[in-house]
């Protein structure tokens, strides 16, 4: 297990040590002021000195993720059964579907401002933009993957359409739904910050941007960090989630029962 | 008095694809009495399938009568047991949940459908495997799970199309034997499609043979045989005799 282990995370590890380790020694070796390129170790040091300011931005953009993703989930999945509703449906919404996700959000995020102001709403409100197409697509596909021979034995037994949808076609896109799900919260964090980066009071976005404005380039490097760390757990949690809420889909089905 | 479970009546089907129209069935009369066990041999794709589709009320007919307990009005699905090749189990369910399916259709109550399903698990030998999910299971044990799904539903009549069709020789028999078992504890009444001419000697009381698309009825034979049946009858002269007539009349109706 734990070989197996090593084995699936080893190389990658492997690699970001090394990068890591000739990023630090090429701004060590004087090639490139600190100050314009910090060193990864210099990053650390900085989070660690800077916590307090830094946790509470973070909390702050954990929050807007966590809300905007939640918002997601459900307009994505409202939106993947009205899909499945009927093919009239499916021809009327989808195009419209693909459309919204060609809107830059460089554009809107400021529009998002100027209409609702500088609060958690907006931000909420680009997260869930941003993660909810590839949940209602991916569920969408879901849903239209049910065994045909498998409705048809409902037809058989009389069900009605929503039964079909409750017994059979929702259980079974799960999987399919957790996909769009693991993408979106990779989305998600880069959403929020983005949001913020726009106009904000408080967060990891506003944070970059005031340590930027300020030359305090190691900062922007520990807000990335931050960012990147919650992007992972986010995803993390979400696999997690998954493999509780899922257990007939995961790893060793043989060795599975339920008590 | 006594109507049959099943009048087939006329019943024909033709698909329409554009312009042109493919007929499927050409005219099929077909009875099933309460308790028999009869069954449907033809050559591949002769529209075996489309008829028990017809009948289980997944799919219309273009002309005809059918009748289920003497009512030909209504809505068929849900009169019968319907069964295929597939297990088709819902691999998120266990197998008591899985056996409990139709009853979840039915809107009964989770306390007294489970218990049903436990109690017909016991009866035919799968309680050990109850809590298990299907993917655990081997293919024998998953037609045996699915044909208990069928039985759960509809104990009356059972609409089985080729239930053991991709189960190695072995697993079949014993399957078949299984399928036997359970047939009599309930009295039920069963349509069961096959192209193993074998399989229907040994399971039924009546064979009706299809000829190839459009398909009519080319015979209708009474299998002889004393209940109940073991596969050594399968050896007795009349038997063989019956098999070679039979397979020498599909294999003349089978196209390419």
């Amino acid at each position: 297990m734990k070989l197996r282990w090593i084995a699936g995370y080893g190389p990658a590890f492997v690699l970001a040590v090394t990068l890591l380790a000739c990023w630090e020694l090429y701004v060590r070796s004087g090639q490139i002021s600190p100050t314009v390129l910090p060193t990864p170790i210099g990053i650390v040091q900085a989070l660690f000195d800077n916590w307090d300011v830094i946790s509470g931005h973070t909390l702050q953009t954990l929050l807007e993720t966590v809300l905007g993703m939640a918002a997601a989930t459900l307009l994505g999945l409202l939106l993947a059964i009205m899909l499945d509703v009927s093919p009239w449906m499916r021809r009327a919404i989808y195009p419209l579907l693909v459309t919204s996700q060609t809107i830059p959000m460089i554009a809107l995020a400021p529009l998002l401002l100027i209409w609702f102001g500088f609060d958690l709403g907006p931000k909420v409100l680009v997260v869930t933009l941003y993660c909810f197409f590839p949940i209602a697509v991916a569920c969408a596909d879901g849903l239209a993957s049910a065994e045909p021979e498998l409705l048809k034995l409902l037809h058989s037994m009389r069900a009605s359409r929503w039964q079909v949808l409750w017994l059979v076609r929702l259980p079974g896109a799960m999987p399919a739904f957790f996909s769009g799900l693991r993408i979106a919260a990779t989305y998600s964090v880069t959403g929020a910050i983005f949001g913020e980066y726009v106009g904000a009071y408080q967060g990891l976005g506003i944070y970059m941007q005031t340590s930027a404005n300020s030359h305090a380039i190691v900062l922007v490097f520990a807000a990335i960090l931050v960012t990147a760390v919650l992007s992972l757990l986010l995803f993390g949690l979400v696999s997690v989630i998954e493999r509780i809420a899922l257990p007939w889909y995961h790893g060793t089905h043989a060795l599975w029962q339920r008590g | 008095m006594d109507a049959p479970k099943l009048l087939v009546q006329g019943v024909s089907k033709a698909f329409r694809d554009g312009r042109r129209s493919l007929e499927v069935i050409a005219s099929i009369d077909l009875t099933v009495a309460v308790g028999e066990f009869v069954s449907v041999i033809g050559p591949s794709g002769c529209g075996k399938s489309t008829l028990f589709n017809i009948v289980a009320g997944v799919e219309k007919a273009s002309s005809g009568l059918i009748a289920i307990d003497g009512e030909a009005g209504g809505a068929r699905a849900g009169k019968s047991g319907y069964m295929l090749q597939q297990p088709l189990l819902l691999p998120w369910r266990t197998v008591e949940e899985n056996v409990m399916l139709g009853l979840d259709v039915r809107r009964v109550p989770r306390k007294k459908a489970q218990h049903e399903a436990r109690e017909l698990l016991k009866r035919f030998g799968l309680a050990d495997f109850a809590q298990h999910y299907p993917a655990t299971l081997s293919g024998g044990m998953r037609q045996r799970v699915a044909l208990l799904r069928t039985v759960l539903f509809n104990r009356t009549f059972l609409l089985l199309d080729e239930p053991f069709g991709a189960l190695d020789a072995l697993t079949r028999l014993s399957s078949q034997m299984w399928l036997l078992d359970v047939w009599q504890e309930f009295h039920a009444s069963v349509l069961f499609i096959t192209h193993d001419v074998r399989e229907a000697i040994f399971l039924s009381d009546r064979i009706y043979v299809l000829s190839a698309r459009p398909a009519r009825v080319l015979r209708i034979v009474e299998v002889d045989l004393p209940r109940p049946r073991r596969p050594e009858q399968l050896a007795l002269e009349q038997s063989v005799k019956l098999e070679q007539e039979l397979v020498a009349l599909l294999l003349k109706e089978q196209q390419l």
